[in-house]
C-alpha cells in the first residue's frame, strides 16, 4: 500500500522534507519504522512517537493506511 | 468593572465568567519565551491570582521575543521583573513571584496552592518534574513547547484525560534535542504558541467545552499547518506516578546530572594543556580558530573517541552548555575522568575572550 509520511521537528530536518509518499508491503507500524532506518540511518537515535491517521500509536500497531507521523519531543520554551 | 466590560457583555463570559477568572489560581513556570505570553494574557484578562516561577535572569539574547522584559531590566530575575511590568498591566490582581528553581523538594507544595499550572519552561527534566507534580497534586497542566518554527500544545490531567507522560513516556536522552539557545527560534513563534496556551488557561477556567485534552496541537508556522493528534491515556503512566509520591524516581535522575564538571571560561583560562572540543554541528555559529579547537559533533560523538587526546585536560563546549555536559557524560561513562563541560558554551569564550 501506498503510506504518507509525516515529519515534524528536526526529524524533518534528518529526512530534508515535511512529508512524502512510501511504497510499504508489511503489517505493522514497526515495520515501517524499520524502512525508514535503512532510507534515514541517523534516524535510529533519535526520540519521537508514530502517529497513525491523527492518533498516537503505539509500534506493534496495525497499519491501516493513511498517514503515518513521526513526531519528535521539543523542549524549548 | 470598566476593565473588564469586554468580557461581561461577552453572553458566553459575563460577569460570572469575569467572577470565576477573578478567582482563579495559575502558577507559570517559566518566564520565557512562551511564559511572557502566558502571563501577558493572565494578567489582562483578570486571573486573580498568577504566580511566576523563574530562577533565571533576563539576557539582552531574551529581548527578541520574551516581551515582557526591556534594555532596564537586563540582569533582572526574570520572575521579579515580569511581576514589576505585569503589576502596571493590571494593578488589581495578585501576583506571587517565586525566583527558586522549581525542583522535587518544592514542587508539590507550590503546586497545591493554585488550580492551573502552565508549563513553559525549556528542558525535559523541569517538563517531566511538572507533569509528575501535577498529578500528584491533582492539577490540570497546560504544556507548550517549540523548536525553531513548530510548536506544541496540549492540556494534560485535565477531567481524566492523558498525561504527558502518555504522549512521551521517558524523556530523551539529556542533550539530544536542542532548546531554543542552541538552535535558534523565531520571535513571534513562542507569541502564537503561548497565547494559545493562555486560552486553554481561560477556557479550563471559564469551564468552556473544548479544552485541548487528550489532543496534540502541531503548529509549523512556515506553512501555517495545524495537525491535531490524538493523544490515549495511559493509566499505567499515572499508576508510576502515584506509585513515588516523593516523587523519588526523579531525584535520581537529578542526582546522575549533577556528577558533570563545568568549567568557567575564566578559569579555563589559567589552564594548560587543555584540548578544546567543539560538540556543536558543522553548520553552527559562530566557529572558533580550528587551530585551538576540534570539532566533533554530538551526533557522531561516540566514532570519533580516537580524536581525543586523554594526555591533555579536555574541555568540551556547544552552544549554551547542554550538548557538552552530554559529551563529558559519555567520557565519564567511558572512565575518562579529565573532562569539563565549558559553562555557558561558546558565547562565553568569545565574550571572556580566552581563547
Amino acid at each position: 500500500m501506498r503510506l504518507n509520511i509525516k515529519y515534524f521537528g528536526l526529524i524533518a530536518e534528518l529526512t530534508s522534507c515535511s512529508e512524502e509518499q512510501l511504497e510499504f508491503e508489511g503489517t505493522k507500524v514497526e515495520e515501517v519504522i524499520e524502512l525508514l532506518n535503512t532510507k534515514y540511518p541517523d534516524l535510529k537515535s533519535k526520540d519521537f512517537q508514530v502517529a497513525q491517521n491523527r492518533e498516537i500509536v503505539s509500534l506493534k500497531s496495525p497499519v491501516t493506511g493513511g498517514d503515518i507521523a513521526l513526531l519528535p519531543p521539543f523542549s524549548g520554551g | 468593572m470598566e476593565r473588564y466590560s469586554r468580557h461581561i457583555i461577552l453572553s458566553e463570559v459575563g460577569q460570572v465568567g469575569q467572577d470565576k477568572l477573578n478567582a482563579a489560581k495559575v502558577l507559570v513556570i517559566g518566564a520565557g519565551g512562551l511564559g511572557c505570553p502566558v502571563l501577558q494574557y493572565l494578567v489582562a484578562v483578570g486571573i486573580g491570582t498568577v504566580g511566576i516561577v523563574d530562577f533565571d535572569t533576563v539576557n539582552i539574547s531574551n529581548l527578541q521575543r520574551q516581551v515582557l522584559y526591556g534594555n532596564s531590566t537586563l540582569g533582572e530575575n526574570k520572575a521579579i521583573a515580569a511581576k514589576s511590568s505585569l503589576s502596571d498591566l493590571n494593578p488589581t490582581i495578585t501576583i506571587n513571584a517565586y525566583t527558586d528553581k522549581l525542583d522535587t523538594n518544592n514542587a508539590i507544595e507550590l503546586f497545591d496552592k493554585y488550580d492551573i499550572i502552565v508549563d513553559g519552561t525549556d528542558n525535559f527534566a523541569t517538563r517531566y518534574l511538572i507533569n509528575d507534580a501535577a498529578i500528584l497534586n491533582n492539577k490540570p497542566s497546560v504544556y507548550g513547547a517549540i523548536y525553531k518554527f513548530e510548536g506544541q500544545v496540549s492540556v494534560f490531567n485535565y477531567n481524566n484525560g492523558p498525561s504527558y507522560r502518555c504522549l512521551f513516556p521517558t524523556p530523551p536522552k539529556e542533550g539530544s534535542i536542542a532548546n531554543c539557545s542552541e538552535v535558534g527560534v523565531l520571535g513571534v513563534l513562542p507569541g502564537i504558541i503561548g497565547t494559545m496556551m493562555a486560552n486553554e488557561v481561560i477556557k479550563m477556567v471559564l469551564n468552556f467545552d473544548g479544552v485541548l485534552s487528550g489532543e496534540l496541537l502541531c503548529y509549523n508556522s512556515r506553512n501555517t499547518e495545524i495537525s491535531k493528534l490524538t493523544i490515549t491515556k495511559k493509566q499505567e503512566e499515572f499508576n508510576k506516578i502515584m506509585a513515588n509520591p516523593d516523587l523519588l524516581h526523579l531525584k535520581v535522575d537529578q542526582a546522575c546530572h549533577f556528577t558533570i564538571n563545568e568549567i568557567t571560561s575564566e578559569k579555563l583560562s589559567q589552564l594548560e594543556n587543555v584540548q578544546l572540543i567543539d560538540v556543536r554541528e558543522p553548520h553552527e555559529q559562530p566557529k572558533l580558530d580550528m587551530n585551538k579547537s576540534i570539532r566533533i559533533p554530538l551526533s557522531t560523538f561516540e566514532n570519533n573517541l580516537n580524536l581525543i587526546d586523554n594526555s591533555k585536560t579536555i574541555i568540551i563546549y556547544c552552544q549554551s552548555g547542554i550538548r557538552s555536559k552530554k559529551a563529558v557524560e559519555i567520557l565519564l561513562n567511558l572512565g575518562f575522568t579529565n573532562c569539563y563541560s565549558l559553562k555557558g558554551g561558546v558565547m562565553s569564550l568569545i565574550e571572556k575572550q580566552s581563547i
